[in-house]
């Protein structure tokens, strides 16, 4: 079982510049997340909620504050830290196994035991069968499987997931939110759910981190305290679901469908690792 | 579960696909005309030979270890050529499309370089390495090289972003990014430029072997001897030679390409 990771995010402020402009996206964002703890994080479109994510996995820098996991600042991307995509972000080139295998591509341990994670993870997330796939095959709600399968195969400390299931149909979604759970109960981890929508992180987060735009800060924290798995009929759900969406002025938070910021960025761009 | 599980059928390979029967229509009728016309005697007939002529010239050739010899010599010199020009042109391609630096530094001269006609390089070429193998060799792999950097070029430029990020998340090497993501990625442009490649490799190859002539072997050569013996038969033999064999090679091209591209999602 992965060890779960404690991340603790410290007065956490990021500003792109946009045409010589300052445009500041997060501000002094601060949040302590335990060991094993589900986090959602809900907003509307412009909050920072994806950025946040990028920050802590490693894939941006450039900010002020703090982001310590285990107590070690986060330098960059690592695979202690493991992350799902809302488009599953899949090579099409390789198959279901070759795909998950991509996560332990620089991962210690022998061939043999990689090769007995990836069989471990395609069971974990009900792929049986389905291993010489290619993504084409599959249907988003499989292909969204195999995202999660690669990112918790090289037995992350904490799982970060942007908008995992927003491009899915209803029925795919809230089973896959079931899945998700299970999953997280299985490995141990601490994950962090983006998303927007507040039933989502109501159902998953032991804590439902809400945030506001421009800049994106941390409105409200709401805790959940309701046995898993929960019921999204009872009345206790519905008044904590109520409560988070009263943030909102009783409105769902939007998702913009384009993001507010286009960075510039191609493959020229690209730094390495190592 | 209650997703259905659902896997689509691969798609069966491009190559395998048969050739629709009109299309022998068109050869078959001018086959025809060309029968009549010198059946006829509306023709000159030493210029436009009797179709039976050249069948008869053609059967002889077949059976001449001297014709074999020209194909095996311009098939290797096509194959070598190709080869060093298709690495090349990866190889030049991945650069052009990763590194900015490389596109500012070689981009403008290498399609400057690239608006010059093919065969204004032989006269430099024959000047500086003389009339030899190597000429011909380095003619070809010139004439493979721009369509191979070209496609090479577009497809790195495709690969996305999203992409880029899952490489950086399970940190790939400078390798691993070139050999797992990269290079995969654009291998369907790859694969268009490369099938390029081989039809303009071929007509290098029998090209060179007409203007770099120095009565060497190869299936060029057999023509040029048409030519100076007033053969006409045996330069439409070696005309038909040459597109036979150029067709067989992109047939061999086609399958290996949807053999290392059926992980596309088929056309729809």
């Amino acid at each position: 079982m992965a060890q779960a990771g404690t991340l603790d995010i410290r007065n956490l402020s990021k500003q792109y510049r946009v045409q010589g402009e300052p445009l500041p996206v997060l501000d002094a964002i601060s949040l302590s997340i335990e060991p094993g703890e589900f986090v959602s994080i809900v907003g509307s479109s412009g909050c920072g909620k994806s950025t946040l994510l990028r920050l802590i996995i490693g894939l941006e820098g450039d900010y002020k504050g703090e982001i310590l996991l285990d107590g070690q600042h986060v330098v960059g991307t690592s695979l202690d830290r493991g992350i799902v995509f809302q488009e599953h972000r899949l090579f099409p080139w390789l198959t279901v196994e070759q795909n998950i295998a991509v996560g332990v591509l620089n991962a210690p341990g022998s061939d043999a035991a990689k090769k007995r994670a990836v069989q471990e993870h395609i069971a974990l997330v009900g792929l049986k069968g389905f291993e010489t796939a290619y993504p084409h095959q599959l249907s988003g709600g499989m292909s969204q499987r195999v995202a999660i399968a690669r990112a918790l195969v090289n037995r992350p400390e904490v799982l970060l997931l942007d908008e995992p299931f927003g491009a899915l149909d209803a029925l795919t979604r809230g089973h896959l939110q079931q899945e998700l759970e299970r999953i997280w109960r299985t490995e141990g981890i601490t994950a962090i759910l983006v998303t927007h929508d507040v039933e989502e992180a109501v159902v998953l987060g032991d804590r439902v981190i809400v945030m506001q735009p421009r800049p994106g800060r941390i409105k409200r924290i709401v805790d959940v305290p309701l046995a898993r798995s929960r019921d999204r009929g009872a009345a206790a759900f519905m008044a904590i679901k109520d409560d988070v969406l009263s943030e909102f002025g009783g409105v769902p938070p939007l998702e913009a469908i384009n993001p507010s910021i286009v960075l510039q960025r191609d493959i020229s761009d690209w730094h390495f690792s190592r | 579960m209650n997703e259905t599980p659902t896997r689509a059928p691969l798609r069966p390979a491009a190559a395998t696909r048969r050739i629709d029967p009109r299309a022998f229509a068109l050869p078959l009728a001018l086959l025809a005309l060309w029968w009549l016309l010198t059946a006829g005697g509306w023709v000159d007939t030493r210029l436009i030979v009797p179709p039976g002529n050249v069948l008869r010239v053609a059967a002889r050739t077949l059976g001449d270890p001297v014709f074999w010899q020209g194909v095996l010599f311009s098939v290797a010199r096509d194959a070598g050529g190709f080869a060093a020009g298709a690495l090349g042109g990866v190889a030049l391609g991945s650069a052009l499309g990763a590194s900015r630096l490389a596109e500012r530094l070689i981009g403008p001269s290498f399609h400057t370089l690239r608006q010059i006609s093919l065969f204004a390089w032989l006269p430099l070429l024959s000047s500086w390495l003389g009339y030899g193998e190597l000429s011909k060799l380095v003619f070809v792999a010139l004439s493979t090289l721009y369509p191979v950097a070209l496609g090479t070029f577009e497809g790195v430029r495709g690969v996305t972003l999203e992409h880029l990020d899952v490489a950086r998340v399970y940190r790939f090497s400078r390798s691993q990014l070139l050999f797992r993501l990269i290079l995969p990625a654009a291998a369907p442009q790859i694969a268009t430029g490369l099938t390029l490649g081989l039809v303009y490799a071929w007509v290098a190859t029998i090209g060179s072997e007409f203007l770099l002539a120095n009565w060497g072997n190869g299936l060029g050569n057999i023509i040029i001897k048409g030519r100076a013996a007033f053969n006409v038969e045996l330069i439409i033999v070696g005309m038909l030679a040459i597109g036979a064999i150029g067709t067989s090679l992109n047939r061999i091209a086609a399958r290996v390409e949807a053999r290392a591209l059926r992980w596309q999602r088929p056309p729809t």
